[in-house]
């Protein structure tokens, strides 16, 4: 429990402290996925299918595997074939059948992309002549991309064992809806009824990729006894190796595998796509194998944020008041089952203290790659939409729209549609910080339109382990299991730093790999800094009774009357006795004779993550001759508990933001009629630049997660959700166009403001 | 074919290597050199990951054929500091946390470094266009630009 | 897959008949190196040409400028007197791309590329710029458009090369403008581009003017009906209002992941307009 005098007092948490992996990047030291090589190594090449749907008669590999430099191909052949069964992956499932299927192509094809076979070769060239001499024999099938034409009846269909989970009686007839989820409660009917204007529009979403820079990469290096070291840029190796383990049907304990550097995630590096292929590779040959996505390769082959379509209707008091709440959404999971719909349906309405509320999800799969998680995933798609319907229902009723929401926002004590009570949370106090802002009140010019948007995540805790190991000179190893993507690294020494009472620079932090520390679930959800800083926290705990515990053994005093304050253990009172106090380092340097090693250790399964709420203000200009949409003010509020580091909370914001912005502008992908990406790459898959965007400006609310020592909720995810609503409020107060699809690209703006009939659905 | 023998300059340093007249410069940085600085993060030219100077003008190495260097200098994100004096742009990302991940922050600081040289005193505007060819997806570049500028007062003396 | 670096005009000249067609010119290697790493294009020989000191010198001859064709987009925007007369052929070359692509593109690789986008393009036909193409059969001069004669294809004939291009003498009063509609602010190929250069008598009358679309046609066009509605005008509104027309009638577009037909004609006519009083401005400065 934290109170405002006992975080008035902290000395590293709050502080901008230096990050400890800083220097490495800013000098290209730092080894990445692709950074490391090892004598002997082959290098991995991947085949995948020309065709967005095609069943597989037969695959000839053997004029490659004769090619002189081949030393091993693979194909599904050399991978079990796994039952279903659903693990958790961050706030998504998936499925062991359909991972290790989307891993390497079983009987099917089910998108442009989709591996069926994988070689491994002494150099890329031969690698590459060796995926020209595997000859697979496609029958091809008719395909359906667009979320809605899956659900009809006679669409083709992905999977004939699909039947929808979560609708009564089962279906008889296999389609491509994989399951149906609803939540709610009260009475939406009658809600309406009670509405004075009810404002219902259909939004259409297209996929979106995380946009991270590097690659996927990893090394595997398989020894003849069965054990093997696997290197990979990934968030979450223990959950790598489970999932390898599983697809090579190896022990957990004979996968070693160690979380490089990595260059951007967002969800997207969750789960596994070489890693697997790798180590078959390499069991096959003998020898490690190193493999490397192309960009052609990532937008192809990996998982993006589904596209969706979403129907919103709700209805208000003309006083402002909600009566009603509805959505329907249809998510494209992409090949195989397992969009974020269910996190999407629970937190459409979370913002809002609502009576009657109906949300229906439908999880529908078309032939495109397999939908990963992408920051808040499920959420920013359905905020965009209820947070537009919410800023019209303001503006019909007269209402401002920060007003509006304060009259319907969620506080503490408010139940969630999805069944939790809220604690603390800082929505209120974002929308005051909002009203207040200046940028809220700011003078617009011609052309120009201002909007806001809340949005919310939930955020997630879960299993963390950490081990401080203090050397004899009083300086500590920090092990933790979540692999730094932000600068986690750093706010997990300042916890440490506070609780033991040494100064910062005494503690080393280090990403453990999985043979090295307890079973850490991966980096997601928002939960490195809250979760495994709880674990350092209980870690650090753990090493300051120990200290306590030699001191008193020194000084041969019970326990209880030794305190630790700043880093020194000291009688509790003059009538423990009149000792001079010990230090860490001198406690450090007598650990040997004093009882053994000092190692404190912590392995939790977090719980009490808190919500994190976000408010957005945006700024746009419009080119009413081009239909180009220019970001001109942006501003970020958003409740982080405590900001541990705040330079790194702010980067969450910012960068969250951006996405969105890009989310909202001008990123999509883009497929022909035939199935096949057209934008397979930076230049037109068209993520921010530089100069695309302002200076994005940011406030830190502090409402305390109670369940943490220093109130800390995670901020990673938030940030992404309100953007698309924000501009598309924005570019409504500029135009009086209402934009229901994504992106706003330009050509589709100014086809809308010329008059022409709305894009409801995408071109 | 057999490989080339190419003669080149690399942070200042005579260095001699083979390649395949197929390998960009970045593969031979990357794959031949180690010095796994520069980044591949698309291999056409799109994200700058890959920024190098050569002679004195910044490249993307992904689009120089290795064989290309013969005889030029080339400067790369490992030449920046000096001995373990960090250059006052690899100071400043650091003090403004300008990086997240980082896999785009070499890129940035040699792109930063040369619009620098050419520009010692740019605006905000300035320095966005010119950065345009980096991309970054952590941090939404504002961090990156006021180190930039940062950098740019300090090193003015300002 | 050979790689030569010829150093005269005569070895380029050799080195490409040797390859009987299969040879690839590299000169900033921008464009080439992405169709390789591609499998786009799979040439025997590569042909350097940066070492033949004609495609990498500025010079002036006359009252106009003789351009290197492997002159890269850095280079020319760090000459002054090559801007002042030209600001929107520079401008048009220092779009290309980002700032590392400028450090290596050139005018002539950005031309022979012949992609129907190519920024340059429309700026150096409103310049009535003229290429000095080498080849077997010795070197001509050709006008930059007829240069271009479909998406990817030029009219060059086996073995030949463009070694430099020449910018005309200009006359007083005279400007010209390059803009593009992108939908970002950077790093897009163009969605629409427009170059515009006219030249105005003393008391503003438009004498002549040169108006070239690019990326709504398999080519950049010159536009003749589009100069010609400035010609003798003030351009004023209205004749701009003319000359917008003229350009989006003559545009050919497709519809592809970049624009739409509707989309690129309706901001051909936009960006014509802004562009030609762009021109106009300069041109009353000049």
């Amino acid at each position: 429990m934290s109170t405002a005098s006992e975080t008035a007092k902290l000395k590293w948490v709050g502080q901008r402290a230096p990050r400890p992996d800083g220097v490495d990047k800013v000098t290209g030291r730092a080894r990445f996925g692709a950074d490391i090589s090892t004598p002997g190594m082959l290098l991995g090449r991947v085949l995948r299918s020309p065709h967005p749907h095609a069943r597989i008669r037969s695959i000839d590999t053997s004029a490659a595997e004769a090619l002189p430099g081949v030393k091993a191909v693979v194909t599904a052949k050399d991978f079990p074939d796994l039952p279903s069964e659903f693990v958790p992956a961050g706030e998504m499932m998936v499925n062991y059948r359909d991972i290790s299927r989307n891993v390497m192509a079983r009987d099917k094809v089910l998108y442009e992309g989709h591996p069926v076979a994988a070689v491994a070769a002494t150099n890329a060239a031969v690698a590459k002549r060796a995926l020209a001499l595997i000859k697979v024999d496609y029958q091809v099938l008719p395909h359906v991309l667009d979320v809605v034409k899956a659900m009809q009846p006679d669409a083709p269909l992905l999977h004939d064992d699909m039947y929808t989970l979560g609708v009564t009686p089962v279906p008889k007839k296999a389609s491509n809806v994989a399951k149906r989820v609803e939540f709610g409660c009260g009475d939406i009917a009658a809600g309406f009824k009670a509405a004075d204007v009810i404002v219902e529009h259909t939004f259409t979403t297209q996929p979106v990729h995380q946009g991270y820079i590097e690659p996927h990469a990893c090394l595997a290096n398989f020894s003849e006894d069965g054990t093997a070291d696997l290197w990979c840029s990934t968030q979450g190796h223990f959950v790598v190796r489970g999932h390898c383990a599983r697809l090579l049907g190896m022990d957990l304990s004979s996968l070693r595998v160690t979380a490089s550097e990595i260059g951007g995630g967002f969800g997207g590096k969750t789960v596994v796509y070489l890693e697997p292929l790798a180590l078959a590779l390499s069991r096959k040959s003998g020898k490690p194998v190193k493999m490397a996505m192309t960009r052609d390769e990532v937008f192809k082959a990996t998982g993006p944020a589904p596209g969706a379509s979403v129907y919103v209707k709700m209805g208000t008091t003309k006083d402002g008041r909600i009566t009603a709440a509805q959505g329907e959404l249809r998510y494209q999971a992409g090949a195989f089952q397992g969009a974020p719909v269910q996190p999407g349906a629970m937190c459409a309405f979370a913002p809002y203290d609502l009576e009657n509320v109906q949300s229906v999800g439908y999880d529908v799969v078309v032939n495109r790659p397999k939908a990963a998680a992408y920051r808040a995933p499920g959420g920013p798609i359905a905020e965009f939409a209820v947070e537009s319907v919410v800023d019209e229902m303001a503006k019909a009723i007269g209402m401002d729209p920060i007003e509006f929401r304060l009259e319907n926002a969620a506080r503490e004590g408010t139940r969630a549609v999805y069944g939790a009570k809220f604690g603390p949370i800082g929505l209120v106090e974002g929308l005051q910080a909002a009203k207040a802002h200046p940028h809220y009140t700011a003078p617009l010019g011609p052309n120009q339109g201002r909007g806001i948007a809340a949005g919310f995540w939930f955020n997630i805790g879960g299993e963390s382990c950490a081990n401080i190991n203090v050397g004899e000179d009083g300086t500590v190893t920090l092990m933790v299991g979540t692999p730094d993507i932000g600068g986690s690294r750093a706010s997990l020494c300042q916890q440490a730093a506070e609780v033991l009472g040494i100064e910062l620079h005494k503690i080393r932090p280090l990403i453990a790999d999985t043979s090295s520390l307890g079973y850490t679930f991966l980096t997601g959800g928002s939960r490195a800094t809250f979760a495994s800083g709880m674990a350092v926290i209980e870690a650090a705990d753990d090493v300051v009774r120990q200290m306590r515990e030699r001191a008193a053994k020194v000084w041969e005093i019970p326990i209880e009357a030794v305190t630790w304050e700043n880093g020194m253990a000291r009688p509790a009172g003059s009538n423990a006795g009149e000792f001079e106090p010990l230090s860490f380092a001198d406690i450090a340097k007598l650990a040997g004779k004093s009882g053994g090693p000092l190692v404190g250790k912590a392995a939790i399964n977090a719980q009490g993550a808190g919500p994190s709420f976000g408010v957005h203000m945006v700024d746009v200009e419009l080119d009413r001759g081009t239909g180009k949409v220019s970001v001109i003010r942006y501003t970020v509020i958003q409740d982080a508990g405590k900001a541990v580091h705040p330079s790194y909370v702010e980067g969450q914001m910012q960068g969250g933001a951006v996405q969105g912005i890009g989310w909202a502008l001008n990123e999509e992908y883009i497929y022909g009629e035939d199935g096949k990406l057209q934008n397979a790459g930076f230049l037109d898959y068209r993520i921010p630049v530089c100069s695309d965007v302002p200076m994005i400006d940011t406030v830190i609310i502090e409402v305390p997660n109670p369940s943490h020592r220093y109130g800390v909720r995670g901020v990673g995810e938030t940030p992404i959700v309100p953007p698309m609503a924000a501009i598309a409020n924005a570019v409504e107060n500029a135009s009086g166009v209402r934009f229901t699809a994504l992106p706003m690209s330009p050509p589709r703006v100014l086809k809308a403001i010329t008059g022409a009939a709305l894009p409801d659905a995408a071109e | 074919m057999a490989k080339c023998h190419v003669t080149t300059t690399i942070n200042g340093d005579p260095v001699e290597f083979l390649c395949t007249t197929e390998q960009t410069l970045l593969d031979v940085l990357r794959d031949e050199l180690q010095l796994t600085g520069s980044k591949e993060g698309c291999a056409s030219g799109d994200c700058g990951a890959c920024s190098v100077m050569l002679d004195g003008r910044l490249v993307c190495s992904c689009l120089v054929l290795g064989v290309e260097v013969e005889g030029h200098a080339v400067e790369t994100i490992e030449g920046m500091a000096q001995g373990d004096h960090l250059h006052p742009l690899q100071q400043k990302f650091l003090d403004h946390a300008a990086l997240q991940c980082g896999i785009c922050t070499p890129g940035f600081l040699v792109a930063a470094k040369a619009l620098l040289e050419k520009n010692p005193d740019p605006s905000e505007t300035e320095v966005r266009y010119w950065l345009a060819g980096n991309l970054c997806r952590c941090t939404g570049y504002d961090k990156i630009v006021r180190a930039v500028l940062d950098a740019a007062a300090q090193m003015r003396g300002a | 897959m050979q790689y030569t670096t010829p150093r005269t005009i005569d070895a380029a000249v050799a080195d490409l008949a040797a390859a009987a067609g299969a040879a690839r010119v590299l000169a900033g290697g921008t464009d080439l190196l992405v169709q390789l790493r591609a499998g786009m294009v799979t040439p025997t020989v590569v042909v350097d040409i940066k070492g033949i000191a004609e495609t990498r010198t500025i010079t002036r001859e006359g009252d106009g400028f003789r351009i290197g064709a492997a002159v890269s987009g850095a280079e020319l925007g760090e000459h002054p007197d090559v801007r002042r007369a030209w600001p929107g052929v520079v401008e048009a070359v220092e779009l290309i791309g980002s700032t590392q692509i400028q450090g290596r593109a050139s005018m002539g690789g950005n031309l022979c590329n012949a992609s129907p986008a190519a920024d340059s393009v429309p700026a150096l036909i409103a310049a009535a710029a003229v290429c000095r193409v080498a080849g077997p059969g010795g070197v001509r001069e050709v006008p930059v458009e007829q240069i271009c004669s479909g998406p990817g294809k030029t009219t060059l004939a086996a073995g030949e090369f463009v070694v430099s291009l020449f910018l005309p003498p200009r006359p007083k009063n005279a400007g010209d403008a390059y803009l593009r509609f992108i939908p970002r602010t950077e790093m897009d190929i163009a969605v629409v581009g427009v170059g515009v250069s006219l030249t105005l008598d003393a008391s503003g009358k438009c004498t002549s003017a040169r108006v070239a679309l690019g990326a709504v046609a398999p080519k950049a066009l010159l536009v003749a009906d589009a100069g010609a509605a400035l010609v003798g005008t003030k351009v004023d509104d209205k004749a701009l209002a003319k000359m917008a027309a003229a350009a989006r009638a003559a545009c050919k577009p497709i519809d592809d992941k970049r624009g739409t037909i509707e989309y690129r004609t309706q901001v051909a006519g936009v960006l014509a307009e802004r562009a030609a009083r762009i021109a106009v401005a300069r041109a009353k400065e000049s």
